[in-house]
This record gives C-alpha cells, sequence and structure tokens, in this order.
C-alpha cells in the first residue's frame, strides 16, 4: 500500500540579514511527512529546527527571507499561496503546537473562546458546534469538568493542561498536518511523558502527519517512525527511527547517540560521550561539511566542495557524510 | 473581583480622607484665614469678630470635623465673594470643566491610540517618525503657547473658530485640542511600547498559527493587552487635565471650574478654593478607581484570583 503523501519540502532555505553578514540557519532541507507517520527532527539548539518548522508555516520573523523549491501540503503548492491563502490553511489544514505552554495563550481571554477561535475563522462550524467539539477534544487531552474549563482564562491552569490545551487547539479544525515544537521542554518531566503519549495516541487516532521537533532523542525512540538529524541548518541524516538507533551512519548522529546513558549497557562509573568544539558560525557561505571541524575522522576531503545527502545506505535511510559508514569504524 | 472590589474602594476612600484634610489645612498654610480676609484696613477687633464670626477661633480638629461633616452633604459653605452657597456655584460650573476634559480625553485619544498601533507595526517607518516628532514637539511646546497659536490662526487669521466663550460646540474645538494635546504624546508613547511587547509575545504567534486574520490578531490579541497601562495614564491624565483645564479656560474664557478657581484665587474665596481643590481631588480618585476596575475588566489575571 502506498503511504499518502501529506507534506513534501525541498530545498527550504532561510536567510536572516544581520549586521555581520547574511545568516543562514536552514539550508536546503527536504524531507516528506505521509499520513498518520512521525517525523522527528532532531538536533540541537540553534540547529535551524524551529525556524524550519516556521518556514513551513510561513510563520518567520519579518526580516528572514524564506526559499523553497518544493513545498507541498496534500495538493497544494504552498509556495504560490499569498498571506491570505496561506492563513486559510494555517490552524485549519495544518496546526502547531508550541514550546512555551506558560506564554503561548492569550491571558485576556478564556479557554473556550481561544479554542473556537480556529473553527470560526475557518468557517468549520457556528459557535455551539465549535462548543461542543472543544469538549470533547478536552476530555479527549484528559482534562476533566471540560466544560467548567472553557470558561476560564490560561492563569488558571498549570504549564501541563495548558499544553494539553495547545494540543486540543491544534487538532480544533482536523489537520492533516501538526507540527510540535519541543512540546514537552517546558514541562516537568513526569509530564513530559504524558504529553507525548497523549500526542502519539492522538496522532495514530485522527490518522495526521505529526513532526516532532526536539532535542530528546529518549522521546524520538519512543514515537517517531522517521527521524531527521540535523546540524548547523542541514539535515546531516535521515531514515526510518529503526535504521538510525541500530545502525546511526554520520559521526554526528553518532556523536548524539553516544551522549545518551543506556541502562544496562552503558558501564557504570564509565564517561559518556560528549561531542568537542562548538556549533560553527552560520554567517556567510560554508563549503563542504558542517561538521568538519569537530569530527575526528575529517579530512582535506570533507571541506573542500559540498556534501550533498547521499542514499548509498538503501531508500530508506540517508547520509551526509564524504566516508562510507565501513570508512568510519573507530 | 468581590473583594477585589471592595479593597479598592477602602483605599479610595482612605485617599479621599487624607485629601481632604490637606485641603483643609490649606487654609492656615496661607498665614491667619481671618487676618487676611479683614483686609489691611481692619482694627484688632474686627480681625477678631470676623474670626468669631467664621469659627476660626475654635480648635482645628472641631473645624475639620465640622466642615467635614457638612461637605459629606454637600454644603461647603458660602463664597466670600459671591455671597452664594459654594455647592451651587461649583455645580452650576462643574459641567462645562467636565465636557471640555472629556472632548479633550477623546481627541487625545482618538489621535494616540492610531498612531502608537501604526508606529508599532511598522517600527522605524516613515509613520513612526512622524509619530514621534509629533510626541516630541507636544511634549515640549506649552500648552499655553500651543492655546495662543491655536487662537491665533485659528480664530483671527483664518475666521473658522469662535476665540472665546462656552455657548456652542464650537467654543470647545480649540480649547479640546489645546487640553488634549498635552497627554497625546505620552498616550501613544505607551501604546507604542504596549504594542511592540506585545507582538512579540507567544500568543500573538499562537494565534497566527491558528490562521486568524490580522486585523484580529491585532485589533484582538495584541490590542487587548496593550492598551492596559494606556487606560491607567488616561485616567490620570484626565485628572490633570481637570487641572490644567484652569489655564486653558482662562485663555479661553471658558465659564468652567479652572476659571472659577482662577477667580477665586484671586479673591481671597477660602471655601471657594477649597470646595474646589477637594471637588477635583475626589474627581481624580473617582477616575484611578475607574481604570483600575475597567483594568481589571479587560485583564482576568486581575479579575479572577
Amino acid at each position: 500500500m502506498a503511504a499518502e503523501r501529506i507534506l513534501e519540502v525541498e530545498g527550504l532555505s532561510v536567510a536572516i540579514p544581520t549586521p555581520s553578514g547574511m545568516l543562514h540557519p536552514v539550508q536546503n532541507v527536504k524531507f516528506h511527512v505521509d499520513r498518520g507517520e512521525t517525523v522527528a527532527i532532531v538536533g540541537e539548539s540553534g540547529c535551524g529546527k524551529s525556524l524550519t518548522s516556521l518556514a513551513i508555516m510561513n510563520l518567520l520573523p519579518h526580516r528572514a527571507m524564506r526559499s523553497a523549491d518544493r513545498l507541498v501540503l496534500d495538493d497544494t503548492d504552498m509556495l504560490r499561496l499569498g498571506e491570505r491563502q496561506m492563513s486559510d490553511i494555517r490552524g485549519n489544514r495544518m496546526s502547531m503546537i508550541f514550546q512555551e505552554p506558560m506564554t503561548s495563550l492569550n491571558p485576556a481571554y478564556t479557554i473556550g473562546d481561544q479554542l473556537t477561535e480556529g473553527p470560526r475563522r475557518h468557517g468549520q462550524s457556528g459557535m455551539s458546534e465549535a462548543r461542543d467539539r472543544a469538549v470533547w477534544l478536552l476530555e479527549k487531552v484528559g482534562i476533566t469538568a471540560a466544560t467548567n474549563r472553557l470558561r476560564q482564562y490560561p492563569h488558571q491552569l498549570s504549564g501541563g493542561l495548558r499544553q494539553r490545551v495547545m494540543i486540543a487547539m491544534a487538532l480544533m479544525c482536523g489537520p492533516d498536518l501538526i507540527i510540535a515544537d519541543e512540546p514537552t521542554t517546558a514541562l516537568d518531566v513526569t509530564i513530559q511523558a504524558q504529553i507525548l503519549h497523549l500526542l502519539a495516541e492522538l496522532q495514530r487516532e485522527f490518522r495526521t502527519g505529526l513532526i516532532l521537533i526536539t532535542h530528546d532523542l529518549g522521546v524520538v525512540a519512543r514515537v517517531a517512525d522517521r527521524v531527521a538529524v540535523m546540524y548547523a541548518g542541514q539535515i546531516v541524516e535521515e531514515g526510518t527511527a529503526h535504521r538510525i538507533f541500530t545502525t546511526p551512519s554520520h559521526p554526528y548522529t553518532r556523536g548524539l547517540l553516544d551522549c545518551i546513558p543506556i541502562p544496562g549497557k552503558t558501564a557504570r562509573g564509565s564517561h559518556l560521550g560528549s561531542i568537542p568544539g562548538i556549533v560553527p558560525s552560520l554567517i556567510g557561505e560554508m563549503p563542504g561539511c558542517h561538521f568538519a571541524e569537530r569530527c575526528r575522522h575529517a579530512t582535506g576531503r570533507c571541506t573542500s566542495r559540498p556534501v550533498g545527502l547521499g542514499d548509498g545506505l538503501g531508500p530508506d535511510h540517508r547520509v551526509r557524510c564524504v566516508f562510507s559508514p565501513e570508512e568510519l569504524q573507530p | 473581583m468581590f473583594t477585589y472590589l471592595l479593597r479598592r474602594l477602602g483605599v479610595a476612600v482612605l485617599v479621599a480622607l487624607t485629601v481632604s484634610l490637606i485641603t483643609f489645612s490649606m487654609i492656615y498654610l496661607s498665614g491667619d484665614p481671618a487676618v487676611a480676609l479683614a483686609g489691611e484696613a481692619a482694627t484688632e477687633e474686627d480681625i477678631e469678630s470676623i474670626r468669631t464670626y467664621y469659627g476660626y477661633d475654635r480648635p482645628i480638629l472641631v473645624q475639620y470635623g465640622d466642615w467635614l461633616f457638612k461637605a459629606l452633604q454637600g454644603d461647603f459653605g458660602q463664597s466670600h465673594y459671591l455671597k452664594q452657597p459654594v455647592a451651587l456655584v461649583i455645580f452650576e460650573r462643574l459641567p462645562t470643566t467636565m465636557m471640555l476634559g472629556l472632548c479633550a480625553l477623546v481627541f487625545a485619544l482618538v489621535l494616540s491610540i492610531p498612531l502608537g498601533v501604526l508606529a508599532a507595526i511598522r517600527p522605524n517607518s516613515l509613520i513612526d517618525r512622524t509619530a514621534l516628532t509629533i510626541a516630541v514637539i507636544g511634549q515640549a511646546m506649552p500648552s499655553f503657547w500651543f492655546a495662543l497659536t491655536l487662537m491665533l490662526w485659528f480664530g483671527i487669521v483664518w475666521r473658522l473658530l469662535p476665540i472665546t466663550g462656552s455657548d456652542s460646540w464650537a467654543n470647545f474645538v480649540m480649547p479640546s485640542i489645546a487640553l488634549g494635546y498635552y497627554i497625546t504624546p505620552a498616550a501613544m508613547r505607551l501604546t507604542r511600547a504596549g504594542m511592540l511587547e506585545v507582538l512579540s509575545a507567544d500568543y500573538i504567534r499562537t494565534a497566527r498559527a491558528k490562521g486568524l486574520r490580522s486585523v484580529t490578531v491585532l485589533f484582538k490579541h495584541a490590542l487587548r493587552n496593550a492598551i492596559l497601562p494606556v487606560i491607567s495614564l488616561a485616567a490620570v491624565q484626565f485628572g490633570f487635565m481637570l487641572g490644567g483645564s484652569i489655564v486653558i479656560e482662562t485663555i479661553f474664557a471658558i465659564n468652567g471650574l479652572g476659571f472659577l478657581a482662577w477667580e477665586s484665587i484671586q479673591r481671597a474665596d477660602l471655601p471657594m478654593m477649597q470646595a474646589i481643590v477637594l471637588v477635583l481631588s475626589v474627581f481624580y480618585i473617582l477616575l484611578t478607581l475607574l481604570a483600575d476596575m475597567l483594568n481589571a475588566w479587560l485583564d482576568p489575571r486581575i479579575r479572577v484570583a
């Protein structure tokens, strides 16, 4: 059965002019999401994963410039849409959950008002229908006494509850795609797991595509179908979650995985891995591999010319490295 | 909400009492009131009889209690000069001043809020720079000078508006502008600053991610949060304007409370001055109370504990 493609991104780049030159935080990003699939974008802070998601939503800051070869949602070419048509899609066929539940809701309006705003804007339903759906979804995301919650204000809810409200809000219009930008980072560890389970469950039930942006590989291992690892504005490795975790092929991915202790495997008292050096500046052009500076395998070959995302490892695994995995064995 | 209201009301009453005490003791700040009233040529006996006649010989706390008790019933005594009940004169003049203040406030807000919003949407644009220029000029220009300039051009050179009096709405145009222009810069800059801050808030991004129209995002989600400090400012400034209308009313010869205050000062009409200061102060207190209520209504974090 061929999977139904929901989102296709190709050649997506973001450029931001700064006083010291042009900043390229997102460079030539390519990936896709199928219906009912969870794609995780992983990387450390500043690697461009959040800007990638904002670029897809066309919610970038004013100064940032977006360019792409292909940006298709279902069969809509989003590159050809004006801001007005784009706003018809946002919150309707594609919605977003943000990192900061504490500040992502407007303090001046009730939960009910903010939940029903989307469907009313997109002409999907009248007030009473929207309210019914809001109550139904609040119960779905595990909020009790949902009818009463509609009358409450954000400041009366805890962070975990607010993030549940945000999730319900993202589902209000029945979108095909949800982008969750570090949805659990700001929450207590105990709540993080609950919210993740909830997201995964709802995503299965509603068969939406989910882009999960995170720096937490533990999270990724549990819920992602496919993983894209980003480093310094580029996707350096992409493949099924199984392949990424069993046969990581990019030195950066390996470095990331080495940083995680595995119970029973990591010897007590032994040192955890770390990646030496810092992320390079993304101002101006950078030929060759972005990770070369920090990579212990790097040679002159790495920095002399651009390194493409090669698929020599099979159809479901691509890696941006001049070496083959065998050459990288320690 | 109810406890907040009650607490706020209690504070207002306390402030009003304090103000009344200060207002009352004003009499003694300018020396012996009996001497001032009697005039230069008065003898010792004249002064003594005036002192007993007006009750200035009693202990000051008794006088205050007596004055306050009567004032609460709306009796501010007799005007020394007009020989009429002070309350009557004040309530004759009050509507004119209120009308002027209100017109000035409306003028100021209608000008400053849209300008502030526009300036915040496009920071450092031509609109922003123009608005800033207006603000700087407004802040720097004395209101009496601005009033005279208006008079000169609109009243004398172009003959568009009457220069003095308070008989028709046309009389209020120039004074309202002169009075209102004074608070426009602050209100505008505050709106701009508030909007700039709110527009970069996370919940604005959420609103945009929902696909809401930019007008909805701007006015429903942003302005309501940005306007809170402007309301507080407007209330305080409205109070100042009632006081500041002394200058404007005198220049335009508008028969309001400000003009009356000016006349009473010249006539050393103590009960009248006391009453005017008290009325304006109580008004001021009521306005700040109103602003707090309005803020509580707009911001549920204040209202819903």
